[in-house]
């Protein structure tokens, strides 16, 4: 006798009944017919049949729990994917099929019609189509409720400065790019002489205010109004605003120091320019190349004004200039630092509008030795035809008071060139502040100053960046420029860094 | 006519007893209801004997018998293998076997005359088998199962086997066990036959959840409406009148 192998074939016609209506099947494990089984077994079970989807009507969008909202259309991908994953339980069925059931668009209600594979009886696969009707429930989301509430902002940083000139803020916009600081901002507003930053809850306008302290020599006041109190749950809402005032100088200003604070620092001369502005003032001498240094406490215990902007700056032609040796220098016990980057020379000039006319030179001395040579021409002031109204100044000798400081050299034709290289900007619409002689001012300034550069991001510009640069074209080989190593490569996506961008409009 | 019990709510009446044409064995229970059943259906014709064998209640799936005779597994105690052979008619002979596979119950299936056995019982056994029973066996499989008690149930007038068993091996099982057979179900689909029901050649017993459909395709395979009048008055009367004639 021998014993069939385990691989015999299964007959087709093998039929047995069904054992609950007694219909003529194939054999399954649940031995029952399609019919008998879905009345046994609903794999639907567990899964809800109705749902909520909440719904903001001011701006048209679904509630994605927990908190996000999306813009779905009726219908749509995004739409399905939502109600999907409000069903719990479907994990424990196979999803086949799902779609919508047409509803009317008025009526609140989005049919998804399901279709699942479940196994039931050990081993039984049952299909099974169901209907699952949401109702659609209004919730106002967080941002259409605070535009309802009249409620935008619930701090507010003003930066202010009382300068003549912009250059500051081009900064500071730089700054705040570089440092992603606006993340939280609500909305950037220009403000007559400043910026407003509006914030939704004071901690982040707090760490708005320390940010603008580590970058920028600053002083702020902090008041608070009282909008609204609960005497009984003992709640007060304020509105807070932080006042922050950045320090009127700005880079090529000149200074008279008050008497004390050349003391404080080493004898410096009281006539400085300011050299650069970081969280503290950097001043150079330009008759000594002696630098100084201030933080903005001590600017703001006793504070001083400029006596020449970069505004009156004017050209003039270099005609003559001897190097002033380290051993011809004049020094004293307890003088400051002496910069060793900047090379002392004694120079005589022209005005450049009277180059040929008048041969009468002007001589000062200038710590822009290692950058000119006779022929360049430079930007100074001419302390001699200026009218300065400062008591410290009032209070030097004439005889000390030399007729022309050089404040840099000066790289003509320069702004007709086109740059390339560009910035980004905060606010796609509405640019915080037009681009005017500021802002070019403030573009030659990266151009000529690394240490300035070094907090700004600066991308490559598409449409120029390929510019052929010709021989003829070179104007000047020693202008400064950024080499393409420093430029970063833009993001060609039309997308702005400060997307909130056309909230700031309806800010109260 | 079959009948629907439950041995403490359990469906699986098979593995709770033993029914044969001249006894039937029925395990010890909690109450006395699964023995009332048997007892009222069977105890005008046959002995109905509570048993436990080696201890268990599990009587059905652990011995093996027809008319002629019962075989139990060798852990069964002397003292239950004596009151068996005191109770049981003295036809009735009763063997204990030395076999691996001791559920003699899931491992052999047999009517009066065939038997059907699982392909690696014994040959011992099997000697035992056809000398005790008196049956000629078969080494099978049902529906690629090899143990056959479980999946199929037999009777001299006909058997139920495992649902999924193809038309090609039933009819190769029904010519050698010489009966009709069927492939079936009870307790709502259940495959496992021989667990959920005893039959004998005019009574039948399964689980509570046996379907109605089901309870009529044992009545037509196993006969088991024909000891009614109108069956003998139909079938019979021809040859009762040419007898008497």
């Amino acid at each position: 006798m021998e014993y069939l192998q385990e691989e015999q074939v299964e007959s087709a016609a093998n039929r047995i009944l069904c054992c609950e209506c007694g219909v003529v099947i194939a054999p399954n494990p649940a031995n029952m017919c399609v019919a008998c089984l879905r009345t046994v077994v609903d794999i639907s079970e567990g899964i809800p049949k109705q749902g909520t989807l909440h719904f903001c009507r001011g701006c048209e969008r679904y509630l994605q729990p927990p908190t996000e909202w999306i813009h779905c259309p009726l219908e749509s991908r995004e739409l399905l994917s939502l109600c999907l994953r409000k069903l719990k339980g479907l994990n424990r069925v196979k999803l086949i099929d799902a779609g919508f059931v047409w509803t009317e668009p008025h009526s609140k209600r989005i049919k998804v019609k399901l279709t699942v594979h479940g196994e039931v009886m050990g081993g039984t696969v049952l299909q099974q189509v169901f209907i699952v009707e949401f109702v659609v429930a209004h919730q106002m989301c967080d941002e259409c409720h605070r535009k309802e509430a009249q409620d935008f902002w619930h701090a507010l940083v003003q930066v202010r400065q009382k300068a003549e000139n912009k250059k500051t803020f081009h900064y500071l916009e730089q700054l705040i790019l570089k440092h992603k600081a606006h993340e939280n901002t609500l909305g950037i507003k220009p403000n007559g002489e400043g910026l407003d930053f509006f914030y939704h809850t004071e901690a982040h306008a707090r760490k708005m205010v320390d940010f603008l302290g580590t970058v920028l020599p600053i002083k702020y006041q902090h008041s608070k109004k009282l909008i609204s109190h609960d005497i009984h749950s003992n709640n007060y809402n304020y509105k807070f605003s932080f006042s922050v005032e950045i320090v009127p100088l700005s880079k090529d200003s000149l200074i008279c120091l008050p008497k004390s604070v050349t003391q404080q620092n080493g004898g410096i001369n009281p006539l400085v320019l300011v050299h650069r502005v970081t969280s503290t003032l950097h001043f150079i001498d330009p008759a000594t190349a002696q630098l100084a240094e201030m933080n903005a406490n001590a600017y703001w215990r006793n504070p001083f004004s400029t006596i020449c902007d970069p505004k009156q700056l004017s050209e003039y032609i270099v005609m003559e200039m001897e190097v002033i040796m380290e051993k011809d220098r004049k020094t004293f016990p307890g003088q400051g630092t002496i910069s060793n980057k900047h090379v002392l020379a004694d120079v005589w000039l022209v005005k450049a509008s009277e180059l040929g006319i008048n041969e009468d030179t002007i001589h000062t001395r200038t710590h822009l030795g290692h950058l000119i040579k006779p022929g360049d021409s430079v930007m100074a002031y001419c302390l001699a035809d200026s009218n300065a109204n400062d008591e410290n100044f009032d209070k030097l000798k004439q005889e000390k008071i030399p007729d022309l400081i050089i404040v840099k050299k000066h790289y003509p034709d320069r702004s007709s060139k086109r740059r390339r290289w560009k910035l980004q900007h905060l606010a796609a619409e509405g640019e915080l502040f037009e681009k005017n002689r500021d802002y070019h001012e403030f573009l030659d300034d990266l151009e000529e100053d690394p240490l300035l550069r070094q907090n700004v991001n600066i991308y490559k510009d598409p449409k120029n960046i390929n510019m052929p640069v010709d021989a003829d074209d070179a104007d000047d080989p020693d202008a400064p420029g950024i080499t393409l190593d420093e430029m970063l490569d833009d993001l060609q996506i039309e997308d702005d860094p400060m997307d909130e961008g056309e909230g700031s409009e309806d800010m109260s | 006519m079959a009948v629907r019990v439950q041995f403490e709510n359990n469906n699986e009446v098979g593995v709770f007893s033993k029914l044969t044409n001249t006894y039937c064995l029925v395990a010890i229970g909690g109450s006395e209801n699964f023995y009332s059943v048997f007892e009222a259906e069977l105890a005008e014709t046959i002995p109905v004997i509570h048993a436990s064998l080696a201890g268990c209640r599990i009587i059905g799936r652990m011995c093996v018998g027809n008319k002629n005779g019962l075989l139990v597994p060798s852990t069964t105690t002397d003292d239950e293998l004596q009151h068996l052979r005191n109770s049981l008619p003295d036809k009735v002979k009763v063997q204990r076997v030395e076999e691996r596979l001791s559920a003699l119950g899931n491992v052999i299936a047999c009517n009066d005359y065939v038997a059907l056995v699982h392909p690696d019982l014994d040959k011992e056994t099997e000697e035992i088998l056809s000398d005790v029973l008196e049956v000629e066996v078969f080494r099978q499989t049902v529906a690629a199962n090899t143990l056959v008690g479980s999946y199929c149930s037999l009777s001299n007038r006909g058997g139920l086997v495992h649902p999924r068993t193809s038309i090609q091996d039933q009819d190769e099982l029904s010519s050698l066990l010489q009966v009709p057979l069927v492939a079936g179900t009870v307790n709502r689909g259940s495959e496992v036959i021989g667990g959920g029901m005893v039959v004998n050649d005019w009574s039948a017993f399964c689980g509570l959840d046996t379907t109605s459909t089901e309870i009529s395709v044992i009545e037509s395979v196993f006969k088991l409406n024909e000891g009614t009048p109108a069956t003998i008055t139909t079938e019979m009367r021809s040859s009762l009148i040419e007898s008497m004639s």
